[in-house]
């Protein structure tokens, strides 16, 4: 796989992330490096060999359904740009 | 062993184009929320108005280092929705990160569950009308968070956004494209309710979003569908079109007809459908492309890094089948077959638990039919006229079901009963007692209606020719006794006595 100039633009721009044109190149030739690196990996044979998700063998923690947590939006809010009447106000996006 | 009722599959929707004519298929994404006290990966509370950002934990606001655990509570509940739905447990799942930016998200991504969904393939059988009802494949159920709300109308250039609801759990139940008309998407999101409020799983509550669908649509030719269905390919279906977040059934109903016919006028005019997301506007009838969700459709869906998998032992699963109710498909032919009710009767007293737990306790020990009849005809009627539920309703079911003993019990006529109902809803009381003191029993004595019998016809020389002439006009007799007694005759007893009088 091989990332172009045009899949390096479409990708900082799902991620919302400024590139300006001129460093697309440069970060085009990043992702096919890490790429590259990773399809070494593919040469390892797996075949039959369960996928690792945990380093250590643990079971995924769970919780009881019980209300322990929240009552404080004002610390909530502490870090909103903008705030008015509890609700976190945000440039219009309607459609 | 209950026989399995036939049922006729139903024909799909037709619309005629201004060339040809069209069929619907229809799939649906129905996300019902679950009844849990706290959220899918936090321990805030998912209580409905609340005040804004109240019940939101730090996990909730995405903030950094927050590590989300996971509500045992609601995987128990996916999973008794799975069961509920005949469907495949997954022993194995795992979460995901469905990647998007939107204000009410404050993660920047949902934790979802693309690959390994917690629930497989089941089904759902969505009834339409005595004896016809339409199969429609469950394909997946999977848990995932819910968003926060962004409200549009309180200031003009901003929107405003409460992370309440964010993070509360959602169970997806995806459907295969087997829905067939707008009629059968509100009956499939019905039939989806009436199953969740068994199981009490989710409160079905559309009006406060805890049920919300996206509808997808397409149409195809005649003849297409069954190409689709038999080589499972999805080349002999034309494009389809979501429509996001319906929340009512009437809605669901009318955006499906607008966007089917929408479509069929680009196709017969030449040109194709866009695969798209929509909305619907229902102000103006219309559906409209969310161009803004367009690009973000590429969600980079990834196995979310801050949970294991989702492991479940089979005996947990049993030991939840194990607790299931009698779900609604179950009690209706329950009560077709041990009741003798009518599949009509029997659907409609096993829409909801209560009524049907109500109607069971009043039929107890007594005649069926009668006891359906009077649940839903008096009862239920009743309770509609005075915008009343069956949890309110003032007369209760031992009430009802002693105004029925003393109709089967001959003490009473079914006028006179209509009467003791209506005292009972009034006034409570034992119904039996009621009768009593109030002298409302039925004359059985033929001694005395034996003598009203005499009295009218003694009254009515010129009636009593013409009856002999004419043996239907026996009923004005009838009639007349009953006047006289006061409705308390047995009509039975007064029918034959006069018929014996005037020698028919």
């Amino acid at each position: 796989m091989s990332i172009d100039l045009e899949t390096a633009r479409k990708v900082a721009n799902l991620a919302r992330i400024k590139v300006d044109e001129d460093r697309l190149p440069a970060m085009a030739e990043s992702f096919n490096t890490i790429l590259g690196f990773i399809e070494e990996l593919n040469e390892v044979d797996i075949e039959g060999v369960e996928p690792m998700v945990s380093v250590m063998p643990m079971r995924l923690k769970r919780r009881k359904d019980v209300v322990t947590d929240g009552g404080y939006p004002e610390k909530i809010m502490a870090n909103a740009p903008d705030a008015r009447e509890g609700f976190f106000a945000v440039p219009k996006v309607v459609e | 062993m209950l026989d399995a009722p036939t049922t006729k599959t139903p024909a799909p929707k037709v619309i005629s184009g201004a060339r040809e004519d069209w069929e619907l298929v229809i799939g649906m994404e129905v996300h019902a929320q679950v009844a849990s006290n706290a959220k899918l990966f936090s321990g805030a509370s998912t209580k409905f108005g609340a005040e804004p950002n109240s019940n939101v934990a730090f996990v909730d606001a995405a903030m950094p280092g927050m590590l989300p655990v996971i509500n045992e509570f609601c995987v128990e509940q996916a999973v008794r929705t799975g069961l509920g739905m005949k469907a495949k447990i997954n022993l194995f799942s795992a979460f995901d990160r469905k990647n998007y930016f939107y204000p009410d998200l404050p993660q920047g991504y949902q934790i979802s569950q693309l690959y390994h969904p917690i629930v497989g393939e089941g089904e759902v059988t969505v009834d339409l009308a005595p004896g016809v009802a339409r199969i429609v494949r469950v394909e997946r159920i999977h848990l995932e968070q819910d968003a926060g709300k962004s409200i549009h109308d309180m200031d003009p250039n901003m929107s405003f956004v409460d992370l309440n609801r964010t993070g509360v759990a959602l169970m997806e139940i995806v459907s295969r494209p087997d829905i067939r008309s707008p009629e059968e998407a509100a009956a499939f999101m019905a039939k989806i309710r009436q199953i969740l409020r068994y199981l009490g799983t989710c409160d079905g509550n559309m009006q406060e979003g805890s049920m919300r669908a996206d509808v997808n649509i397409s149409v195809c030719r005649p003849g297409d569908y069954e190409r689709f269905r038999e080589a499972d390919d999805f080349k002999h279906l034309g494009t389809r079109c979501e429509i996001k977040n319906m929340n009512s059934m009437r809605f669901i109903q009318a955006a499906i007809d607008v966007e089917a016919r929408r479509q069929i006028a680009i196709l017969e005019d030449g040109g194709e459908i866009t695969q798209e997301t929509r909305l619907y506007d229902p102000d103006k009838n219309e559906t409209r492309s969310m161009r803004s969700k367009e690009e973000a459709h590429d969600y980079r869906y990834f196995p979310c890094p801050d949970l294991l998998p989702l492991v479940i032992e089979q005996g947990w699963v049993d030991d939840i089948a194990a607790t299931l109710p009698e779900l609604p498909d179950e009690k209706k032919a329950r009560f077709i077959n041990d009741f003798g009710l009518s599949e009509y009767d029997a659907g409609v007293l096993t829409a909801d638990k209560t009524s049907a737990a109500y109607f069971e306790q009043v039929a107890d020990g007594r005649d069926g039919k009668l006891a359906a009849n009077w649940v839903i005809n008096e009862l239920f009627g009743r309770l509609k006229k005075e915008d009343q539920t069956i949890t309110t309703s003032p007369v209760s079911p031992d009430q009802l079901g002693g105004i029925i003993t003393l109709i089967s019990k001959g003490d009473i006529s079914g006028k006179i009963a209509k009467d003791l109902f209506e005292i009972v809803w009034n006034e409570g009381g034992d119904p039996a007692e009621i009768v009593e003191v109030r002298g409302m029993k039925q004359v059985t004595d033929t001694g005395a209606i034996e003598a009203a019998v005499d009295a009218v016809i003694a009254a009515n020389p010129a009636q009593v020719e013409k009856a002999k002439a004419n043996p239907k006009l026996v009923g004005f007799f009838v009639g007349q006794v009953m006047k006289a007694t006061g409705g308390k005759a047995n009509p039975k007893a007064v029918n034959e006595i006069v018929s014996a009088k005037l020698g028919l």
